[in-house]
């Protein structure tokens, strides 16, 4: 080979390596993966209703308009961490997916956290409660929207305690969640001057809980806390009913209960019910209007749950945030740096912002289950019943362990 | 101690719905030689027909007691006269496999439609409330689950065991060309026989409706379990298994008050150590 043809060689790769640098800044491809437990005790607060959360968000970005070209898939995790980081995995090596969305079950959302972090993805979670997500376990691919256990212990625990529930009886679900959620409220009740007298640890899906109740009855506690959800959580309420606990004197914590549970459990026996979420769809005319193009969508007609809200709201504002930098750049680490630099505002949770441990802070608002007579129609379950602002409700910087904040 | 007792009566609940779901398997399996993996599904199928005649057809907890294992009685009828009779003969796996593809697909249909959480079904006004026995709070259906179901086991106990039908019956497995020359319809006899297995299992369903959620998945997650009762008890064992079933429902229930974080895996451990010591189950007769 003469030295012509070799720089003549060299010329063309240079040239070709421009080209593709070039086209990544202006790469207006984005491919999204929504993971979720699609079929499971977890699928209705998440499940097809997130995909459909982050469809909507796709058209209503406008961003096809503009010459961008997003693709969705999504994938079922069935609970299972191993199941859950394969499918995680295979998104970023072959289909190759650049964020992926909402992921129900803290024990599943930890493991594809590690993935996402490996593979420098984006993930927005909304649908697991750990705060460890954004605290000692944090990655800076991150965010997490919605709600977490710090702000269910700090809302709904806190306003028990206040209330004179001063002993604590936990059933608590057996597994990541579960942990998270107990440890959490412990330290409100106890900082508060409260008592935990005892608690049972229960294995996920369980479709009896009588034993367990029985054993919550017979320690007295004023307060039995729901330390799980979904399925489990509605079980609990509605055998508590029949053992006649809450007539007994003795009060369930809710601690995480969604739209969904409470239409499975019946206003008749949820009424009453104190709980903490981030959105319901009957608070403003906004709210309002969105479930309404989303319940029209929905085969079981359902508006869409605080889960499925926040999965809308963070893939509305990575958007936002792929549209600042001009392009997308396939670098989750730097997108999602880009997120926490802008404010968040949409219209399912109004105004916030990212925290740099990746949590978003917006405001948590205290509701009460209706009475069957105050209900006016086949979702109108929820009172409003006090707001919490999002600094009061989530953790402080000051607390947080994230590894992040010593920078 | 009372706290005991309380464990132990829980555990004879629980048992009641494992006692009557594994009946329905033994009655199949002794019968048909089929296993079928298509009863958690019918289970569901019984509890959903008691939904839809609430909410729909405004017909009571009552007669749904009674039409619910009719209908899905019938249903199971249909299967059994256009797939399942096809496989007499066949090896097993055939009969697992096409009644557990049957399961995959009514419970796939069912989640279509009303999704994972289900719907409430409340308890019967006549049933509501509960009585302090002392050392519990007995809610009265849960009550009323034990008996009654101790009565739908031990009759249906009783027709097979002790009646000419039910003769006719276990004749008719044992050799059924020879029952049919004294001119028996054995075809249609298996039939009805698959039709009872699959309305136990409804019943079951109707059962547990107030109790647990109407929803898809009910089965799915207490199949697995009735199937290690089964085998523990000894394949198509009518007593065994009705005995095993309430049996585990009280060992269940003691491990939920030692070691609550075992509750779901006891079973099988047991189901293990029946098998190594006694294959055929404990009530089983070698094959």
């Amino acid at each position: 080979m003469n030295t012509r043809s070799i720089a003549s060689l060299l010329l063309t790769t240079a040239l070709t390596f421009a080209a593709t640098g070039v086209a990544s800044a202006q790469d207006k491809t984005v491919k999204i993966g929504a993971l979720s437990d699609q079929s499971g005790l977890y699928a209705d607060l998440g499940g097809p209703g997130s995909t459909l959360a982050a469809q909507m968000a796709i058209e209503d970005s406008g961003l096809a308009a503009k010459g961008w070209k997003i693709d969705i898939i999504s994938g079922d995790h069935q609970n299972k961490p191993d199941i859950g980081t394969a499918i995680a995995r295979q998104w970023f090596d072959v289909e190759k997916v650049d964020i992926i969305v909402d992921v129900p079950n803290s024990g599943v959302a930890l493991a594809v956290n590690n993935v996402i972090k490996e593979k420098n993805g984006v993930y927005i979670n909304s649908g697991a409660a750990t705060s460890d997500l954004t605290n000692a376990q944090c990655s800076p691919n991150t965010v997490h929207w919605t709600y977490d256990t710090y702000m269910l212990a700090h809302t709904t625990g806190q306003a028990l305690v206040k209330a004179g529930g001063d002993t604590w009886f936990f059933l608590t679900a057996d597994y990541a969640f579960g942990a998270a959620l107990e440890r959490d409220t412990t330290a409100v009740v106890t900082a508060n001057g409260g008592k935990i007298v005892g608690g049972v640890k229960h294995p996920l899906n369980t479709p009896d809980f009588s034993s367990f109740l029985l054993q919550a009855q017979a320690s007295k506690a004023k307060i039995i806390g729901l330390a799980n959800a979904g399925g489990d959580t509605t079980n609990t309420i509605k055998q508590a009913a029949e053992f006649g606990i809450v007539k007994g004197g003795q009060k369930l914590a809710a601690l995480l209960l969604f739209l969904t549970d409470v239409k499975a459990i019946g206003l008749e026996t949820a009424q009453g019910l104190n709980f903490t979420e981030t959105f319901y769809w009957d608070m403003n005319d906004q709210t309002r209007a969105f479930s309404k193009r989303f319940a029209e969508k929905m085969k079981s007609n359902a508006p869409p749950t605080m889960v499925q809200a926040g999965v809308y709201a963070g893939v509305r504002h990575y958007f936002k945030a792929l549209e600042a930098l001009g392009g997308n750049p396939h670098d989750g680490a730097k997108v999602v740096e880009k997120m926490k630099s802008m404010p968040t505002e949409d219209e399912l949770f109004g105004k916030g912002e990212i925290q740099p441990n990746g949590r978003t802070i917006h405001n948590a608002y205290l509701f009460e289950v209706k009475k069957p007579s105050e209900s006016k129609g086949p979702w109108d379950f929820y009172k409003l019943v006090g707001t919490v602002p999002g600094d009061q409700a989530f953790t402080p910087l000051s607390e947080s362990k994230c590894a992040l904040l010593k920078k | 101690m009372q706290a005991l007792y309380a464990q132990l009566l829980v555990g004879l609940i629980n048992g009641s719905f494992y006692a009557l779901l594994s009946l329905g398997l033994a009655v199949i399996f002794g019968m048909l030689n089929i296993i079928n993996f298509a009863h958690g599904a019918l289970y569901m199928m019984g509890a959903f027909v008691a939904y839809f005649l609430l909410n729909i057809g405004g017909i009571n907890y009552w007669w749904a007691l009674l039409l619910a294992p009719i209908v899905v009685g019938i249903f199971g009828m249909i299967l059994e006269r256009t797939m399942l009779q096809w496989l007499t003969g066949l090896d097993h796996l055939y009969g697992l496999l096409l009644t557990f593809g049957i399961a995959l697909i009514v419970q796939g249909v069912f989640q279509n439609y009303f999704g994972s959480s289900g719907m409430p079904y409340a308890i019967p006004d006549q049933l509501k409330g509960g009585m302090n026995l002392g050392f519990m709070f007995l809610p009265v259906y849960r009550g009323w689950v034990v008996i009654f179901s101790l009565v739908v086991c031990i009759a249906t106990w009783f027709l097979i065991e002790k009646t000419r039908l039910g003769a006719y019956l276990r004749a008719a497995t044992e050799n059924p060309t020879l029952v049919r020359a004294f001119g028996v319809n054995v075809p249609r006899m298996i039939t009805l026989t698959y039709g009872l297995g699959v309305g136990l299992a409804a019943l079951a369903g109707v059962l547990s409706a107030p109790i647990n959620q109407v929803r898809p998945l009910m089965g799915a997650d207490l199949i697995i379990v009735v199937f290690a009762v089964v085998v523990i008890g000894g394949m198509g064992s009518i007593m065994g298994s009705i005995i095993t079933g309430f049996a585990l429902g009280v060992i269940e229930g003691m491990t939920k008050y030692f070691y609550p974080e075992a509750s779901n895996t006891v079973v099988f451990v047991l189901m293990v150590l029946v098998l190594l010591v006694k294959p055929t189950g404990l009530t089983g007769r070698a094959a």
